[in-house]
């Protein structure tokens, strides 16, 4: 048993005991984001060095208040526990508490013991014990739950050495006894009978799947239909879970009784002074308001010079590789296809990482969950519940994330409605579009001296997207036929300063996450429209070389002649084969068939608009100089009225249908594997484009 | 002795009862009632007889018969409710707290 290399071992605890911050100290950097089998929850692992010849692998369990779970992130934790016999099942258990709330943390901490594996109790924010006037008797506790305590500190990295040396002798001692032996108490009878279906288990890890429903995948079948014989009078369990709960707490009293003292005079409570502000009737909403105000700012202002810059230098590339490698083909698709591509996704990252920032702050002081509190009824009148103002936010910089972010809504119904609604938050996709439009179609004018006309647009198109969320909400909670039971209980945690190790973990992980989810897409459908784009019938391979022949006795410099070629090229491929298809559907609605192919091409990302405007209208394609894109957008005359192409009808009615429609294919393949079928990202595809092609077609007719 | 006289003297429709002795009584007798009536800064009971409609969820946080339970907030729209329970600051909606009878101290 000493000899094992590698010792598993799992994290556990309630939300807000500062659990991620013991791992992100156990584990440094070495931390990597997985995917549990079956299901849709991100699995953290990071590789911990215990001692000069021991290593273990932690996983990080989402945070959970009892093994009992309502939620799909805490399905997890029962699922890895509850098989001991899996190669992935932990060797020992870590689970963490906190100095404040030890009385309720131990309730899992019961739970966890009587699955009888080797457990370790650690309790953090132990700095912030006399402050609070906390006294705990360390060993008289060790005593009394048969576990080893370390106190720590993860914030001030006190007592983290102390954590692996534990967790060493933890895993050699190996004791398994469990800790509250309550059958007894609540129905000898079936208890015992209970235990005879298995000996394989313990009683408690047999009892829970009787409540659960939830079997390992060691369990043998005859076992199995006896144990859901136990599960037959469903009142009857329901009434001894209550009871076990209520003997537990007892015996976690009458431990405490003896071991933990708290002289609330000396107790200072921030709290409760920060919450009557937070949670003010006005000015608890002024304030939520403002701090979203000052993320946007914070947003367009921080991100702007980084995206510059990533946007410059992969511009250079492609021009340096179109200069030095060969001609052909290949360089073709990685200068024009795969270089912009990748481009295109990390061009995002400022914007997205900046957001993430903003919302881990507010998560890591504690004051999510006064957000929650304060839009909780509201939410719930659009079928969504408290919990969905955050995708709803995060949802402005990316709706990848904010989908994912959906896991821990219990109610099926409240957590698909969110799903399907964030897309039409506008997401920071949606900018390039509306910035080149606005600047194409509304003057350069400050209205009451200050306020600038663009803006105003800006910030009405952002007000449009967030309207139209909250109403497809409502409808959907109407016609959605869909039975759940909605619950919801949210702890207020105490605030705290936010710890900078964790907010940029946590920033690094969800930018991650979307540059590999999104990311992969994108690119693939980068290089498919290449492919389309740079490839055509019949006689395309000859365009080159007619225009040359045609144009050889005019005055025209070379690079004249390459962007011709280009725009013919774009004509006459397969893209603009489909856009001159398209032309008659949306002529009603001021489109004509180059920005018939724009909008093709978008519907696999919305940023690739700009970019095939580009290329369209000649501008050199290493060239994404938008004040160039923009003088040719400006120039662009209709046949047959000679007006101007870009008028403000026709802007408008672009600026609506790109707020509607669907046209992120990562965002499709999110939805899918959070809802696990395709049925849901398909009636988003066709519901919110016939949306936009209705609202579009209206703002183009009323306006015209 | 005198309660029960007095209150057989209220439920007995023989005497009409008058609005002013009724009101006198109720301050007097302690009722039931529910997190949900409660008014900010309050405290209450939460009775034995709760057992059966109180969410596992809610149990296992802290909110037992016999623990003491304040009202610190109620959001505005009246909902949900911002309670401290056994030492936990949990909110929890309106519904949920109408089915969790306590005695008010």
């Amino acid at each position: 048993m000493v000899s094992k290399k590698n010792i598993k071992v799992a994290l556990i605890g309630n939300p807000n005991t500062g659990k991620t911050s013991i791992f992100n100290q156990l584990t440094g950097l070495n931390q990597k984001v997985g995917n549990y089998p079956g299901v849709t929850v991100d699995k953290k692992e990071g590789i911990s060095k215990l001692s000069e010849q021991q290593t273990a692998t932690i996983t990080d369990l989402p945070g959970t208040y009892s093994i009992n779970p309502t939620s799909l992130d805490e399905s997890i934790v029962l699922k890895t526990l509850l098989d001991a016999k899996d190669k992935d099942a932990p060797d020992v258990i870590l689970v963490v508490a906190d100095a404040e709330n030890l009385k309720r943390n131990l309730l899992l901490f019961s739970q966890i013991k009587d699955l009888q594996i080797p457990t370790l109790l650690v309790i953090n924010m132990a700095d912030q014990m006399q402050r609070k006037g906390i006294s705990i008797d360390i060993k008289a506790l060790e005593k009394e739950l048969n576990t080893n305590i370390v106190l720590v500190s993860a914030r001030k990295k006190d007592g983290i050495k102390e954590v692996k040396s534990a967790i060493i002798d933890c895993f050699i001692a190996s004791k398994t006894t469990p800790m509250c032996s309550v059958n007894h108490k609540i129905d000898e009878a079936y208890f015992n009978k209970l235990k005879e279906v298995s000996s394989n288990y313990s009683l408690y890890e047999l009892w829970l799947m009787v409540t659960q429903s939830s079997f390992p995948a060691s369990i043998s079948k005859e076992e199995k239909e006896k144990l859901l014989a136990f599960n037959s009078d469903t009142s009857k369990v329901k009434k001894y879970q209550h009871k076990e709960t209520i003997y537990r707490y007892q015996k976690i009293n009458e431990i405490l009784k003896k071991t933990y003292t708290v002289d609330t005079s000396k107790a200072t409570d921030l709290r409760s002074r920060l919450d009557r502000i937070f949670t003010h009737k006005i000015f608890g909403y002024v304030l939520f308001f403002g701090i979203l105000l000052l993320i946007f700012q914070s947003i367009f202002d921080w991100a702007t010079l980084p995206m510059d810059l990533i946007d410059t230098l992969f511009a250079e590339i492609s021009s340096y590789l179109k200069d030095t490698l060969p001609e052909g083909v290949l360089t073709d698709l990685l200068t024009d296809g795969v270089i912009p591509g990748i481009g295109g996704v990390i061009i995002f990252i400022p914007q997205i990482a900046i957001l993430f920032l903003f919302i881990a702050i507010l998560e890591e002081t504690g004051y999510m969950s006064r957000v929650v509190f304060l839009m909780d009824k509201i939410m719930r009148r659009f079928g969504m519940n408290g919990k969905s103002i955050i995708p709803l936010i995060s949802g402005t910089a990316c709706a990848i994330p904010a989908i994912m972010a959906t896991r821990n809504i219990s109610s099926w119904k409240e957590r698909l409605i969110t799903i399907l609604v964030t897309p039409f938050t506008t997401c920071s996709a949606r900018l390039p579009v509306y910035a080149i439009i606005i600047a194409l179609i509304i003057p350069n004018k400050k209205i009451a001296g200050f306020l600038s006309l663009q803006g105003l647009t800006l910030l009405l198109l952002y007000a449009l997207g967030f309207a139209t969320a909250i109403l497809a909400a409502y409808i959907l909670q109407k016609t959605l036929k869909i039975k759940s039971r909605s619950f919801f209980v949210v702890e207020m945690p105490n605030y705290k300063l936010p710890s900078v190790k964790n907010v940029v973990f946590d920033v690094i992980e969800k930018t991650k996450a979307f540059v590999l989810g999104a990311g992969k897409i994108i690119l693939a459908l980068s290089i498919v429209l290449w492919f389309l784009a740079s490839n055509g019938p019949g006689s395309f391979k000859d365009i080159e070389k007619n225009i040359v022949e045609s144009t050889i006795d005019q005055q025209i410099s070379a690079a004249e002649i390459e962007q011709k070629i280009a725009s013919v090229k774009l004509e006459k491929s397969y893209i603009g084969i489909m856009g001159k298809a398209i032309e008659p559907a949306i002529e009603p609605l001021g489109y004509d068939w180059k920005i018939g192919i724009a909008i093709i091409t978008s519907f696999a990302a919305r940023e690739v608009f700009i970019g095939t405007l580009a290329t369209i209208y000649s501008v050199g394609s290493n060239d994404e100089d938008v004040a160039t894109i923009k003088q040719k957008m400006a120039s662009e005359v209709h046949p047959e009225t000679g007006e101007k192409r870009f008028n403000f009808p026709v802007g408008m009615s672009l600026l609506v249908f790109y707020a509607f429609a669907m046209q992120c294919m990562a965002t499709l393949a999110i939805v899918k594997r959070e809802t696990k079928t395709w049925k849901w990202p398909l009636i988003q595809l066709f519901g919110m484009g016939t949306l936009a092609y209705i609202s579009a077609f209206i703002v183009y007719q009323i306006l015209s | 002795m005198f309660r029960i006289i007095l209150i057989w003297y209220l439920c007995n429709p023989l005497f009409p009862q008058k609005a002013g002795i009724v009101l006198f009584i109720k301050k007097e007798i302690t009722f039931l009632s529910t997190i949900a009536s409660l008014q900010i800064g309050e405290t209450g009971t939460i009775s034995e007889g709760a057992l059966d409609e109180i969410p596992l969820k809610l149990l296992e946080m802290g909110c037992l018969p016999g623990a003491e339970v304040q009202l610190v907030q109620i959001a505005p729209l009246k909902d949900p409710l911002y309670i401290c329970v056994n030492g936990s600051h949990l909110a929890i909606r309106k519904e949920t707290a109408a089915c969790i009878e306590i005695i008010k101290s």
